[in-house]
């Protein structure tokens, strides 16, 4: 196998790993942080209904923890594997961002270590919640510190580079990287938005399927409010992401939005295709991409003709683009009319049709996660080091990449099969009834006792 | 101490922390699964899940730590190894994934087939010989240099007598640690019936690990004679390895103090193990990576100690509520807490 063909067959194995490690790494990030506050609104109304809502998430969150972990392991080291020249000098640099995540990482697993099996064990409910504390704020900060080491391949600095050498190291610079800000916002946004639109997902299907019950009422309303509060801020966050692009990045922006041209008055392109160079069927809206990038009609707006054709990254790109905002303008929409809806008492919010359109926001969202991750990282291309170092000379030598890439696919095949089939049998098998009445026999029994 | 020698230092630590933890992880998986090859299931399933339960992410976390440490220290570890490493370090990420995504499948998830007993109990064994390799690598001779890039050769390695010497040791030790450690559990726990079975183990365990561990001064002295005499120079340790390892023995056997027996045991593969990575100084692969010459640069090094300093700071009071709570909690240990998730 050449080189060219190890180059090749990294990149796809990356994305494939990364590619299956984000759906459980965002629902890992976005659920502890729902069941934080579904256990802290049912000891503050002292409603069962909403612990019961945390313990069940929390069982399932169990199963997605694993396979993120696993996963999570895996993309440590295939960094080091697939881009050594890279994680050579990456680890110069950008080692300690890398270094707190393993921190965060402890931090999450010893605590949900414990939260899991002390449901029982404090009289007070509040010490239970206290647990909870440290695993949302380790599930979050891993992704924090993970997103700073992502936003520095993106927008490299705190070194001297001297005729290829690095000097001057300054590891604190390296993690505040201009991109880091909206990175990280936005990463933190759209995992909680997605974790809500999930469990909503959930709770809308359980409703479709014969169970009528309060309980996934409550969970819908709930998750639905939390969905709304995360959409919007992800929508507000993405602008400001669209804002830095245009700055600091233009080339990704310029290549999402197909503009080819420098220029002023520059318009936003929606949807269509490209063929030969030639934009087809696309939605103009003028002066918009000047207003997005600057926030003034006439403002110019960088185009891809300003860079030599070897660093324009591909420009499939702008499908993603495209197809992320679409999907988070649909949520907010869709998450808005049902809480209006819900406290003005419209009846489309209850009907049939429009809980199926919930069931399907989950999926949507976590492939909104994807489409966002592509944009950003073929966005890069050619670079893994955005202005340093470029991707073909990063990647390993090794000539069994080929057959690693099958190892891992039917790896990942089988967790995904194996993870679907476990948590749909775990909560189908144990319906909420069915636990309600257990809780109820279980607490006459205990009163009997004492 | 050097900012390098304290870098090793600390990785090293950790690494001992996860093949202490991670042993007696393998190690309960298989003993399981022949428990359940024998139809003795019933006797071990509860004592393992009871000490597994909790702890089973925190054992990973270990092996996190010290690869993304290694790299953070040395960042050069990244280039020699990760080209070498690619298919075997694959294949132990593999079996690692599987094993832990089947071991959360089935016990939160109730999936209870045999199929996946065997399948856990079988990769605990597949992992420690696919992770050892990398220990076997670091002596020199199995990787060359093409055009200034480095190639793991695989038929020297694995036509090497030394390698399959180090497998042997990584899966008596398992084997071993996990026996001692759950005998004294089960004493605890005051399951008899349990306690019995995994003393014998403990005691049958020994025997392999001896004869491994002797194999391997043999097998070094030809391979690496560098390393072998820095390794007889520090004759004392091995030695007073040794006397702990009888001590661990005679307490098993004459039934009395296991917790006694199992801290032997602990501080004799403290000796053994940083026995070793002492004479392995200064390599990290032998002859072309030192610990200086791969060593970053002072202010990443500075600023990884620092971070270092205060997540041990929120790190050690988290792990001793962990065990407080599970390991020295006698009630949790006997099954007379219901902590069911």
């Amino acid at each position: 196998m050449g080189n060219e063909e190890s180059v090749f067959f990294s990149r796809v194995l990356t994305e494939m790993t990364l590619s299956f490690h984000i759906i459980y790494a965002t629902i890992g990030v976005g659920i502890p942080l729902m069941i934080l506050i579904a256990q802290w609104v049912g000891i503050k109304k002292q409603d069962d209904h909403y612990i019961l809502l945390a313990r069940r998430w929390t069982r399932g969150y169990a199963i997605t923890v694993a396979v993120g972990v696993v996963t999570g392991t895996i993309i440590g080291l295939q960094l080091s594997l697939l881009w050594p020249e890279f994680m050579t000098l990456g680890g110069q640099i950008i080692a300690l961002p890398l270094f707190m995540e393993t921190f965060a990482f402890f931090i999450e697993a010893i605590f949900l270590g414990i939260y899991l099996y002390t449901w029982d064990r404090f009289k007070n409910q509040k010490r239970h919640l206290l647990l909870l504390i440290p695993v949302a704020l380790g599930a979050s900060f891993s992704a924090v510190f993970i997103t700073i080491v992502n936003a520095f391949m993106n927008s490299p600095r705190g070194f001297d580079f001297v005729g290829g050498q690095i000097r001057n190291v300054n590891p604190v610079l390296a993690m505040f990287t201009l991109s880091m800000p909206t990175k990280v916002a936005h990463v933190l946004g759209t995992a909680y938005m997605t974790a809500a639109f999930l469990l909503a997902s959930i709770a809308a299907f359980r409703l479709l399927k014969r169970s009528n019950h309060i309980y996934h009422k409550k969970a819908l309303f709930f998750t639905m409010k939390i969905g709304l509060t995360f959409s919007i801020a992800t929508a507000l966050l993405g602008d400001f992401s669209g804002k830095y692009l245009a700055h600091y990045q233009p080339e990704k922006l310029a290549a999402a939005e197909w503009h080819f041209e420098t220029g002023g008055g520059a318009p936003l392109l929606m949807y269509g295709t490209i063929q030969d160079g030639k934009v087809k069927n696309a939605i103009k809206i003028p002066f918009a991409l000047s207003i997005l990038a600057h926030d003034l009609p006439g403002a110019t707006v960088t185009g891809l003709d300003e860079f030599p054709q070897d660093e324009i990254p591909p420009l499939y790109i702008h499908y993603m683009f495209d197809l992320m905002v679409t999907i988070g303008m649909l949520m907010v929409v869709l998450s808005l009319l049902y809480v209006m809806g819900i406290r003005r008492k419209w009846k489309f919010v209850l009907s049939k049709w429009f809980k199926w359109f919930i069931v399907l926001g989950g999926p949507l969202s976590l492939l909104a996660i994807e489409f966002g991750w592509w944009l950003d990282e073929v966005g890069r291309q050619p670079w893994i080091l955005r202005g340093f170092m470029r991707t073909t000379d990063a990647a390993t030598t090794s000539g069994q990449v080929n057959m690693m890439l099958i190892l891992f696919a039917g790896l990942y095949l089988v967790l995904a099969i194996g993870s679907v089939t476990v948590l749909s049998r775990m909560f189908r098998n144990y319906t909420i009834e069915q636990e309600l009445t257990d809780r109820n026999l279980e607490r006459e029994g205990a009163a009997y006792d004492s | 101490m050097t900012l390098e020698i304290l870098g090793i230092t600390v990785l090293w630590l950790f690494l001992f922390g996860y093949v202490i933890l991670a042993s007696i992880d393998f190690g309960a998986g298989f003993f399981n699964a022949y428990g359940m090859l024998t139809g003795k299931e019933h006797i071990l399933s509860s004592v393992i899940e009871r000490y597994l339960n909790p702890v089973w992410e925190v054992t990973n976390v270990f092996l996190v730590f010290f690869f993304v440490g290694i790299i953070g220290f040395f960042p050069k570890t990244a280039y020699y190894y990760g080209t070498s490493l690619l298919v075997p370090v694959s294949i132990g990420l593999v079996l690692l994934s599987i094993r832990g995504s089947y071991y959360a499948f089935t016990t939160y998830g109730g999936l209870k087939q045999k199929i996946f007993t065997y399948l856990y109990g079988l990769t605990g064994l597949f992992i420690p010989a696919s992770l050892s390799i990398v220990l076997t690598i670091s002596e020199g001779g199995f990787v060359r240099m093409e055009n200034t890039r480095p190639v793991l050769d695989y038929w020297a390695l694995f036509t090497s007598p030394l390698t399959w010497s180090i497998v042997v040791l990584s899966l008596a030790a398992v084997l071993y640690i996990s026996a001692v450690f759950l005998t004294w559990y089960a004493d605890r726990a005051n399951d008899q019936l349990a306690f019995d079975l995994l003393r014998k183990y403990a005691l049958f365990w020994s025997v392999p690990l001896l004869i491994a561990a002797a194999g391997i001064i043999v097998e070094l002295r030809k391979h690496n004679p560098e390393h072998f005499n820095h390794l007889v120079s520090l004759w004392w340790m091995f030695g007073l390895s040794l006397l702990l390892f009888v001590g661990t023995g005679y307490l098993i056997w004459t039934r009395r103090s296991y917790k006694f027996a199992f801290w032997l045991l602990f501080w004799q593969f403290f000796l053994a193990f940083f026995g070793y990575g002492i004479s392995h100084y200064p390599y990290l692969l032998y002859p072309y990576l030192s610990i200086y010459a791969s060593f970053t640069n002072q202010s990443m090094a500075i600023s990884l100690v620092i971070v270092f300093i205060l997540g041990l700071g929120i790190l050690i009071p988290s792990l001793y509520l962990l065990l407080k709570l599970f390991l020295f909690n006698e009630k949790y240990i006997q099954g007379k807490k219901n902590n069911h998730a």
